[in-house]
């Protein structure tokens, strides 16, 4: 019988990638595998065929279609409407260097058997003939740095760990993708799940620590029963638990999910939600390397920059620090979304510009109008003009614009964008997520909000935006983490780039407000 | 200690369930949650008295964390992603049109990861892309 792949992912879910899987199998004349996406997420749901040319693309496929698909040969892998050829023939996934991303959308995220076949364990398996130390120096090497957003190089960190004398240690991977544009780490874990389990294992034994935990965002439902599932799946293969793989290592996994703060992506935060506390930031020093979860010296890594550790391993620095540019070294999976065309996950190497990604992959806005602004590495991000397009994807060139890479997130908006609207958000967002601790981020956020209504509104304008820009250098100055620190960024490079939004002719206050849970104020 | 009332016991069996994890207050309201579909405010001292913290602990975690309510909602839960990656294809218009649908607790949610496909909205646990007004109604209707 043919084998057909739809994926499981939940954004193929969104669009009706159950049904379709469904109304394949009640055909009878397939097994309907499910997978993750490919990450060509406007095709979704996107259907493969298993032929003898490989596998062939369909798509967007819905439920009401399939029954003259299969009519006119889909399940033989013939030509029929919504057929895209051979999937790795796609112009679109070609060009790409999937190395994080390059089982997500192919294996069944769930077996081990696939992952096996498709390169996996291989990493942890060569880690465990090495020392802590050299494994360490191997991710060093790799010139991998943390994928979440700071940048910071992971062998420095994963060395402080080493280096701590502690009987218990933790590896705690930062799921809580909470930044708008961002899906890569949910991506990974609905549909390569073993790669971040095997990461972690990784930096266990790097770092001599014997317990790890994922905080994933309750937003994601089906990363967590995936993960957990597979987290079940490891143990019984002996990747996880006592003697992993006849090695010595001992490392258990949990899984634990988040409850709606925004504020738990930030590290420490997330520490102290692990702890079952409120999610409060707290001041560094100490850092997590050394005082971390419960005190104890914690590896915090994202979902991303582990998942990157397994490639490291298995075919080495030298391979995976021969991508990229400057001191921005491997690939970065780009996340394309928002007011866009072809939307989804690009993973190049660093060094491509945002053109190529936002006009070339990204084809441009859905919507069919020019494109205004992109913001670019999530909320706290600045808003990036077309005259920056330019730009190369590398941390250093970005931050000399006085932008970020951040995760990688790009968020496409077209000419109808109010750029003062979305500075106004920005400052609404961080009052409503603020963990509260600090003052520059809890009490500047709401003046914030307050200040920028006015200059809607017409109030004393030039005086206002002063007053914004006396408010975004104090935040920015003296905010306890990077929620308070770096939501000045949109707000600056809206009225930096956008200025004449922030001029257009006055709406009169009060402006609406949405309270915590969408009350109206 | 009152031991008798449904919503008691079923505290001291969640903290029993997750006695031996690290951290255990969020598991357990998160269990509480989803088996009642609220947090009711009785149970804190209950997990005060059992996991030896104070009542303030306790609810300050409670309310801190958006998902845990209070008290139960009324009819289906919609929560509508007011992110900038779904305002770029029109959330806020579609935040304003879900307000008005009758019988449900529309919410807020920051992100649901669909950003490619958005606006997002979870209807009654389900996650839907590509969310119209018209989409809305149907999918609340439905």
């Amino acid at each position: 019988m043919t084998t057909v792949y739809v994926p499981r992912d939940s954004a193929a879910r969104s669009v009706g990638a159950d049904e379709v899987a469904e109304r394949i199998a009640a055909t009878g004349s397939a097994t309907v595998v499910r997978t993750g996406s490919r990450g060509l997420l406007w095709l979704e749901p996107l259907v493969e065929v298993e032929t003898d040319r490989g596998r062939v693309a369909y798509g967007p496929v819905q439920a009401g279609e399939v029954d003259d698909l299969v009519a006119a040969g889909m399940l033989d892998g013939r030509e029929t409407d919504h057929s895209l050829g051979r999937t790795e023939d796609i112009d679109w996934l070609k060009d790409q260097n999937r190395v994080t991303f390059r089982r997500v959308g192919v294996i069944d995220p769930l077996s081990a058997a696939d992952y096996e076949a498709h390169g996996g364990v291989a990493g942890l398996r060569a880690a465990l003939t090495k020392t802590p130390a050299e494994v360490v120096a191997d991710v060093t090497d790799s010139g991998l740095r943390g994928r979440g957003g700071a940048g910071f190089p992971a062998g420095i960190k994963w060395k402080t760990v080493l280096e701590a004398d502690s009987p218990l240690k933790f590896v705690c991977c930062n799921a809580d993708e909470g930044d708008s544009g961002t899906f890569a780490d949910r991506m990974l874990m609905e549909g390569d799940p073993f790669t971040l389990i095997e990461g972690m294992t990784i930096a266990a034994h790097a770092s001599g620590a014997i317990e790890g935990y994922v905080y994933i965002r309750s937003e994601y439902p089906d990363a967590v029963a995936t993960m957990r599932q597979a987290i079940d799946i490891a143990y019984a293969h002996n990747w996880l638990g006592d003697d992993v793989l006849g090695s010595g290592l001992t490392f258990d996994l949990h899984v634990r999910v988040g409850a709606g703060a925004y504020i738990c992506g930030e590290e420490t935060s997330m520490l102290d939600s692990l702890e079952g506390k409120r999610g409060m930031v707290r001041a560094k020093p100490p850092i997590p390397a050394l005082a971390g979860l419960f005190g104890k010296p914690t590896v915090v890594n994202n979902v991303l920059t582990l998942a990157a550790v397994p490639m490291v391993l298995a075919d080495g620095a030298a391979a995976y620090q021969a991508y990229g540019v400057g001191r921005s070294r491997g690939t970065q999976v780009f996340q394309l979304a928002g007011n866009v065309a072809r939307g989804g996950i690009v993973e190049l190497p660093f060094g491509v510009t945002l053109n190529e990604l936002v006009n070339g992959y990204g084809g441009g806005t859905r919507t069919g109008r020019p494109i205004r602004a992109v913001q670019v590495g999530g909320p706290l991000g600045a808003y990036v003009p077309v005259d920056l397009f330019d730009l190369r994807m590398d941390y250093e060139e970005f931050a000399a614009a006085g932008a970020m890479v951040g995760h990688g997130g790009i968020v496409v908006f077209d000419d109808t964008v109010d750029m003062a609207r979305m500075a106004r958000f920005a400052m609404e967002f961080c009052a409503v997520e603020s963990c509260g601790k600090c003052t520059p981020c809890r009490v500047g956020a709401v003046r914030g909000k307050e200040t920028i209504d006015k200059i809607i509104a017409g109030v004393d304008r030039e005086e206002n935006l002063q007053l914004l820009e006396d408010l975004c250098e104090l935040m920015t100055d003296g905010s306890l983490c990077a929620m308070g620190g770096l939501t000045p960024m949109p707000v600056r490079s809206a009225v930096q780039h956008f200025g004449e939004d922030f001029q257009r002719s006055p709406v009169p206050l009060p402006m609406p407000t949405v309270g915590p849970n969408g009350s109206h104020t | 200690m009152a031991g008798g009332s449904p919503v008691a016991q079923r505290a001291r069996s969640a903290v029993a369930a997750h006695r031996g994890d690290r951290g255990a207050l969020l598991p357990i309201l998160h269990d509480l949650q989803a088996e009642f579909g609220y947090v009711d405010k009785s149970v804190v001292p209950i997990l005060a008295d059992e996991l030896n913290l104070s009542r303030a602990d306790v609810y300050g975690v409670l309310s801190f964390y958006h998902d845990f309510r209070e008290e139960p909602a009324r009819g289906t839960v919609v929560r509508v992603c007011r992110a900038e990656a779904c305002q770029a294809n029109g959330a806020e218009e579609l935040f304003e049109h879900a307000k008005k649908a009758p019988g449900v607790t529309v919410e807020q949610v920051f992100c649901f990861g669909n950003c490619a496909l958005g606006p997002a909205v979870e209807v009654g646990g389900r996650l839907c892309g590509r969310v119209d007004a018209a989409r809305f109604d149907a999918l609340v209707r439905s």
